[in-house]
């Protein structure tokens, strides 16, 4: 606790500490608060963006349900709306876990001595190095159905009969979309994890090892617990990355109603339809969606992310 | 499963399924792009005939040069903004506590998890109202709502790590603000300068959506959407020996870049997600 004389100046400094603050402030007011409210304001309005915005009609509810002529209309009954949210759910859902499994499991391979052990952990980087939309291509190359290396290898393996359509097949496609996520994001996991795995104190598993406990139940009983923090940080991370996912699955799969999440679905209306409003209001809904999830992960995890102390 | 001892085979084969599942890909890339066009087409795992080829097209038959020009152009800009505005912001946020504080903070951390797709149309007519379609410095713009974020989180994180006593004795000797980051702070701060900046150089050249959508012409595209736009003669005759060249032309200096500063990426991953 600053004494009375120093008052003065702790008023001063905060003074100088918004000052500082305030250009950084304007900058993300200007590129972040102010485009996510033109959004919200676009999705109730007739706009296109080819009008740049001007002479735009309030209608209100429209772009998200309108009756007309008996017949309902907006993004709230179009069915691939609803298509779209449950594939970024089931993408979400499926590949943080997976990733998360395996992450731990790469993390835990890592935190091992052993021989090359740098090397090792200098490739497992490469994924993660790789830009998105290379990844998705790299893949969408191997699992080419008439030339992909990948249904070589099954055809010569002999577990599969004829080529497999990997990015068009309706199930298959997502399977693939989910495949390459997974490969490409599981190195992030694997990092956070053995970031946190070492800091822990090594004496506790020198004292499990002595007292000749089974491995897998000091991992459960000891190890999980103790990097259960860090563990929820970074699948909060994740998810709230994996449900705005686009890049990946519009390289990979372009507008494919199969594959297609909200980010797909609203640029699309957007820009491919040129409605700003149906759009803006799917890219409004996006937010609303995203915004509950993380609710609820944060609840159920019980993470204190944004909490702020010195 | 039982943990296998480092030494055993098990654990061997697991490390080796590791490395091949990470790497492999990557190579088969380098292998096709060094692949001529009859040897493409005939899936098996070694190159026919190895040639240049794909490469020299690539350069030949789009801007490619140029593409590459300005994603270097739009992330190196982006970097060095986003610093100078997060150094002092963070600086402030860190050192001094005032009411309100956390509050910022959380409403930074919440616009680094916003889908970009929320402010596309918004940003869109941003950019055109400022006449910056089409343009780099446009997208160099929109690029710092996905920078300026995690920029700020994470200089503030270490910046909380250095010892109190250090500036206020330069505060005492009637030091502002601006010298005392200058003068204490950045030279203890520059590691940290470097894997925030590396991180944001990354999320700038990799981004994909927002060059998509502000960009028009082929010259003022940057990498991702040049690769992503490469086509053939008809939607199933795609030239994939060009565009894994191009695909290994812009990740290897990325991976080289990644694997030379591994240690600063990670600590700069962790301090923006395991503390905060």
């Amino acid at each position: 606790m600053a004494g009375a004389g120093r008052a003065p100046l702790h008023a001063r400094r905060v003074r100088e500490a918004w000052a500082l603050i305030a250009p950084m402030a304007l900058v993300l007011l200007c590129v972040a608060a102010w485009p996510l409210g033109r959004t919200i304001w676009l999705g109730f309005t007739d706009a296109s963006l080819a009008g740049a915005g001007a002479g735009a009609d309030f209608v209100g509810w429209e772009n998200y349900y309108a009756v007309f002529g008996g017949q309902a209309f907006g993004v709230l009954v179009d069915p691939q709306w609803w298509r779209s949210v449950g594939n970024t759910l089931v993408f979400a859902g499926v590949s943080v876990s997976l990733e998360t499994v395996l992450g731990v499991m790469v993390a835990l391979v890592l935190h091992r001595r052993f021989p090359g052990r740098a090397w090792v952990r200098a490739s497992v980087l490469v994924p993660w190095a790789i830009p998105t939309v290379v990844s998705a291509k790299m893949w969408a190359w191997m699992l080419n159905d008439q030339f992909g290396v990948v249904n070589a290898v099954l055809l010569d393996l002999g577990l599969i009969a004829q080529p497999l359509a990997w990015t068009a097949d309706p199930v298959l496609s997502m399977v693939s979309v989910i495949l390459v996520d997974v490969w490409k994001t599981t190195p992030f996991m694997a990092l956070l994890v053995l970031a946190a795995l070492e800091m822990l104190p090594r004496d506790i598993y020198e004292a499990a090892r002595v007292d000749g406990i089974h491995p897998v139940r000091v991992f459960v009983r000891v190890t999980l617990p103790l990097i259960r923090p860090a563990l929820v940080v970074a699948v909060v991370f994740r998810t709230l990355d994996a449900l705005r996912v686009f890049d990946l699955v519009y390289v990979l799969t372009a507008n494919s109603p199969a594959t297609m999440t909200m980010s797909v679905y609203a640029r699309r209306e957007l820009i491919d339809f040129q409605s700003a409003g149906t759009g803006s209001a799917a890219a409004t809904l996006v937010v609303l969606v995203i915004a509950l999830v993380a609710v609820m992960v944060l609840t159920a995890g019980r993470a204190r992310m944004a909490e702020a102390r010195p | 499963m039982t943990a296998p001892r480092p030494g055993s085979v098990g654990f061997a084969a697991v490390v080796a399924l590791i490395v091949a599942v990470s790497v492999g890909p990557l190579l088969y890339a380098v292998m096709t792009s060094l692949e001529g066009g009859g040897g493409l087409f005939t899936p098996g795992l070694w190159p026919d005939e190895a040639a240049l080829a794909n490469y020299a097209a690539v350069f030949r038959d789009q801007p490619f040069a140029r593409n590459i020009a300005n994603s270097i152009a739009v992330a190196g800009a982006v970097v060095a903004v986003s610093l100078a505005l997060a150094v002092t912001a963070a600086f402030a946020l860190a050192r001094v506590s005032f009411r309100g504080r956390g509050l910022l903070l959380g409403t930074v951390l919440s616009v680094s998890m916003f889908p970009q797709v929320a402010v596309l149309s918004g940003m869109f007519l941003l950019i055109r109202s400022l006449g910056l379609y089409n343009s780099l410095a446009g997208l160099g713009l929109s690029y710092l709502m996905l920078t300026l974020p995690f920029t700020v989180w994470m200089l503030t994180t270490f910046l909380r790590q250095i010892p109190k006593e250090l500036e206020e004795a330069a505060l005492m000797d009637g030091c502002g603000p601006l010298t005392v980051i200058g003068r204490v702070f950045l030279p203890l701060l520059w590691p940290a300068l470097v894997s925030t900046g590396l991180l944001a150089f990354i999320v700038a050249w990799n981004e994909f959506l927002f060059a998509l959508t502000f960009t028009l012409t082929a010259e003022t595209r940057t990498v991702p959407v040049a690769i992503a736009l490469i086509s053939g003669a008809s939607q199933h005759e795609l030239p994939w020996g060009r565009i894994m060249a191009a695909s290994v032309i812009v990740t290897v200096p990325m991976i080289v870049l990644v694997l030379a500063f591994q240690r600063w990426i990670v600590s700069g991953l962790t301090a923006g997600a395991v503390k905060g």
